[in-house]
């Protein structure tokens, strides 16, 4: 008797403990930029990133990450608390990356992630804006005798990722061409690469910069080619959740002051001493004309701070992307005054 | 009802009911709070929650599956194609670690050294590293040590392995109903002579060969059916084909991918060991004077396993093989490492992505596991229940 006793409490003890775990967890509401204030006391931006893909998120030895997305984080670090450096970074697979995000873990998924329709308006996300315009591709063995997408026949086999947008263009793709193939889905990019590098499939299809990257990790890079063909659009760019509107824009516009900064020739060496500068539009990117951070909550020099610790967009993309190899050239991800298709909105 | 009646009632059932009841209580009341907890958290982020997608259609591919799939299915088939492939794979790990442990555990306790000894090392070796890199050992040893599709193993010019898997001859059949009919009928035969046998040994002491009469009618039977039913058997061999300069696949029979094969492999492999470490406990669970005894009323060695040592030794052996019976239906989920299509790779990772439906998916998920792991259960206590001591 005494000992049931002795275990109906211990279960209440525990149920009870269950109980308050709960409530700890539960509950952001929808208010105004909770995810700011949230942010400020905490005093790091909260950010996913990729497991590893060089050029976009990667980290080195020492646990340093750096990349184009790396750097969305690091620009809102500097907009928000004035230290690009205070960023907490957490590696996320495909498959977890949404739900970190909706379940407040991040506040901001900077991960080579396709803006896509159903992801904007089904799950509780919001897509900000574009950092890097990719297209699947698909790279096979220089002896192959492969040199085109239209040499592909019934039976070929493709590795890809799971849980992305690749699978889902695969299969458009071979079915446009009515062709069977057959599809080897794995949940991680290294393994894609070894089962690939070991002749499970005839060719490795995801976005091309991720194919560039990734070829570098093969046994014998040279022995590779992409091929020509794009077969998809794939916009990747920063998300946020859906709800707080303040939070959405100031993660968009630290994204499109990068690249306004580069479209008007703003870098981090050259950002302080265009203070005084005759350009109008210029002197609202450095901060010393209109009273713009206002809007966000911000100071006005958030945005200076973003081009001295960050640079623009084009510094980012040489760092990352071109000095690496992975895509010297800048194809669509160059200016739209210089031939590509980035265009962002005015900062006014 | 008065005071001291009362105090009579708490004194026995009630009391040990009361904090039961109340307990239910409580825990209802934890789900209750955790439930609403997520529908208000959902409402806020603009989440919404239905099990209508299962019905939308997947557009995603799945390598290897067991009943007609593609892309144009609903992903409520895309589920039951992971659902059969993770039960496929289950099936076979639990029928190789089955036979590999009961054959290592016997081994175990073999007079010859050399044999005892190789049995203790594999048991050592398998049960200390963590599956999930023998799953990967074996994927990926087995993928760089396999030739290409144009260099394949060839066994007989009708199966070939590869990197790309091991290629076997379908069979086509004709009026394969009779057939099937034929093999029902010696199953039956078989059962009312395994009565016949038993009755016939304790009335009259008479042993028939019971086991070469059965396997006579399972052979002799189907046989008769192929001479006399019109049925016939015919193979579909694999052929090479080029598919440009250096790509090459083959092409009709039934393809087994290597992922299926080293994941089979793997999880065999490891949960033989558990296995074996049951049947060696369950066999020197028997008391020895049992042996002694059989061996005194002049049983041969074989017989003395069978009949005596065997049926008291399973005893100890199912309950703890049922837990590793389970153990291995859970660990196939580690198959999305080696894109083998389980429920865990095309539900829970593929299509949970697609979808963004976590919370839904993710609870079908755990409740198909939990069926599994109950029916194994189930299977598993009844048989358990036929071989426990059966009190006269």
């Amino acid at each position: 008797m005494i000992k049931s006793i002795k275990n109906w409490i211990l279960v209440v003890l525990a149920s009870s403990l269950l109980v308050a775990c709960g409530q700890g967890g539960g509950g952001s509401g929808s208010k105004k930029s909770k995810t700011l204030d949230n942010t400020k006391k905490a005093g790091f931006v909260k950010c996913g990133v990729s497991q590893g893909l060089p050029g976009f998120s990667n980290a080195d030895e020492s646990g340093n990450w750096t990349g184009i997305d790396v750097d969305v984080c690091r620009a809102v670090a500097a907009a928000v608390l004035g230290d690009a450096d205070k960023v907490k970074y957490t590696p996320l697979s495909a498959k977890e990356r949404f739900t970190a995000l909706t379940s407040g873990e991040i506040d901001v998924l900077a991960r080579n992630t396709t803006w896509t329709l159903s992801r904007d308006a089904d799950i509780g996300l919001t897509f900000v804006g574009v950092n890097f315009y990719d297209g699947q591709g698909f790279m096979v063995r220089k002896n192959s005798g492969i040199n085109s997408v239209n040499d592909f026949r019934d039976g070929i086999s493709a590795c890809t990722n799971t849980g992305t947008t690749t699978e889902l263009n695969m299969r458009d793709f071979f079915n446009s061409k009515n062709i069977k193939y057959e599809p080897i889905a794995f949940e991680k990019a290294d393994e894609v690469v070894q089962a690939y590098d070991a002749g499970r499939c005839d060719t490795y299809t995801t976005d091309k910069s991720g194919l560039a990257a990734q070829r570098t990790k093969l046994s014998a890079p040279d022995d590779h080619k992409v091929l020509p063909e794009t077969i998809s659009k794939e916009p990747l760019g920063p998300v946020v959740r859906q709800g707080d509107s303040v939070w959405e824009d100031i993660v968009r516009w630290s994204l499109n002051t990068m690249i306004e900064a580069e479209e008007y020739g703003v870098n981090s060496s050259n950002a302080s001493s265009l203070k005084d500068s005759d350009n109008p539009a210029i002197k609202r990117l450095v901060g010393s004309e209109g009273e713009l951070g206002a809007a966000f909550g911000l100071d006005n020099e958030w945005s200076l701070r973003i081009i001295e610790q960050v640079g623009n967009y084009g510094e980012s993309y040489k760092k990352h992307i071109a000095d690496t190899n992975i895509l010297p050239n800048r194809g669509p991800n160059e200016l739209w005054t210089k031939g590509g298709i980035l265009y962002v909105p005015p900062a006014r | 009802m008065n005071l001291k009646n009362l105090k009579l009632n708490l004194s026995n059932k009630n009391k040990d009911l009361i904090p039961q009841v109340l307990t239910v209580l409580l825990l209802i009341l934890v789900v209750i709070y955790f439930t609403i907890n997520a529908q208000s958290n959902m409402g806020n982020r603009g989440i919404s929650f239905g099990f209508g997608f299962l019905s939308q259609e997947s557009s995603f591919d799945i390598t290897f599956s067991l009943i007609d799939y593609d892309g144009s299915h609903s992903y409520a088939r895309a589920f039951l194609v992971g659902l059969l492939n993770t039960i496929l794979v289950s099936a076979i790990g639990i029928f190789f670690a089955t036979i590999l442990g009961v054959t290592v555990g016997i081994g175990r306790l073999s007079q010859n050294y050399l044999i005892a000894k190789a049995a203790e090392c594999y048991v050592e070796i398998f049960r200390n590293i963590p599956l999930i890199l023998q799953i990967f050992f074996w994927y990926f040893a087995a993928l760089r040590a396999l030739p290409l599709t144009v260099d394949s193993i060839n066994f007989y010019d009708i199966s070939f392995l590869n990197v790309k898997g091991w290629y076997v001859p379908r069979f086509i059949w004709t009026n394969f109903s009779i057939f099937f009919y034929s093999i029902i009928l010696a199953i039956i035969l078989i059962i009312f002579l395994t009565k016949y046998a038993r009755k016939q040994r304790d009335e009259f002491g008479k042993q028939l060969p019971i086991l070469y009469i059965s396997f006579g009618l399972l052979i002799v039977l189907p046989l008769l059916t192929f001479l006399f039913g019109g049925v016939s058997l015919s193979f579909e061999i694999p052929e090479l084909e080029q598919l440009s300069k250096t790509v090459y696949v083959y092409k009709g029979g039934v393809s087994i991918i290597p992922e299926l094969i080293s994941l089979a492999l793997a999880l065999s492999m490891y949960t033989a060991t558990f296995i074996a470490e049951n049947v060696r406990a369950g066999i020197l669970g028997v008391n020895k004077g049992q042996k002694e005894a059989a061996a005194s009323i002049g049983l041969t060695k074989g017989q003395i396993l069978k009949l005596v040592v065997m049926p008291q030794a399973l005893r100890i052996i199912i309950p703890p093989t049922t837990n590793q019976y389970l153990n291995l239906t859970k660990n196939s989920s580690l198959a999305a490492a080696i894109a083998y299509p389980d429920i865990v790779l095309v539900f829970a990772g593929t299509a949970l992505m697609q979808t963004g439906r976590a919370i839904e998916i993710i609870s079908i998920t755990m409740l198909t596991y939990l069926s599994l792991s109950l029916s194994i259960s189930v299977f598993m206590n009844w048989y358990n229940k036929k071989m426990a001591i059966k009190e006269k």
